[in-house]
């Protein structure tokens, strides 16, 4: 799984570097997740732009550490979501429960 | 001119890497098939979605087995074969594994109100196909999903 970290306004954002997550890579992804996010207390900004596939175990990844966050007082947002994927999210109804944005620019307005 | 009979067999290791492979499958099924007309990016999207979790779930019961009956059978458990079907508008997957099974009735729908990050593959497979079965056998067990197009 390919990744990059950056730092904007005080945020972390992690930009997810690849068109697929499943069962071979969420693992690692949740890996990174928990492990950005176990100092708690600050946003983690998952940037999707480049996933065009995800699965039962990619959401899962993220709902973990969306709860991880939620149990340091810190959240986890998801900016640049597909078409396609966006629709996982809301046949699972995650939609509702993850905080989600149309781009990084509109996330970190909304932290500000 | 009839339309076309489409049967694609696939065996691979049961090795996760494997999943893209499988998945772009049914991502191309989707865009060959005759007289369809649905929408065929929703589609591919599902048939790809489809047997990514289907080939996965059987990866993961096959290194659920017990460790000494994976010994008594290794070769076979090794593997899992993948059968796609279309004829007359029905595409027909089939997903063979040697794990130790389970009972299709008995697993339980996504809690909406209180998601967790697993137990969302099946959900997947029933929304979006028309037919699940899980047949558990002597030799094996086998996942059957049908989408009448």
């Amino acid at each position: 799984m390919n990744f990059t970290l950056e730092h904007h306004n005080g945020c972390q954002v992690l930009f997810v570097q690849e068109e697929r997550i499943d069962a071979h890579n969420s693992i690692a992804l949740k890996t990174e997740l928990l492990q950005q996010l176990e100092q708690g207390g600050g946003t983690l900004i998952v940037q999707l732009a480049q996933v065009r596939f995800i699965d039962s175990s990619g959401l899962g990844a993220l709902l973990s550490g969306h709860k991880q966050a939620a149990l340091h007082g810190g959240k986890l947002v998801l900016v640049n979501i597909q078409p396609p994927v966006l629709s996982m999210f809301e046949i699972t109804r995650l939609n509702r429960v993850f905080e989600i944005y149309t781009d990084l620019d509109e996330a970190l307005t909304a932290q500000a | 001119m009839s339309p076309a009979i489409i049967q694609v067999d696939v065996i691979i290791p049961t090795q996760t890497r494997y999943l893209d492979l499988i998945g772009s499958i049914g991502g191309h099924i989707a865009k060959e098939l005759d007289n369809y007309t649905g929408d065929r990016t929703a589609l591919a999207y599902h048939l790809n979605l489809v047997l990514t979790e289907a080939t996965a779930n059987a990866i993961k019961h096959a290194h659920d087995k017990n460790s000494q009956e994976l010994k008594d059978t290794k070769e076979a458990k090794d593997t899992v074969r993948i059968c796609i079907h279309i004829e007359d508008k029905q595409l027909t997957i089939k997903v063979y594994d040697h794990g130790q099974g389970f009972d299709l009735e008995t697993v339980a729908a996504p809690d909406f109100d209180n998601p967790q990050d697993h137990g969302m593959g099946l959900f997947f497979i029933k929304t979006f196909m028309d037919s699940v079965t899980y047949t558990q056998q002597a030799d094996g067990n086998v996942l059957e999903i049908i989408k009448f197009l």
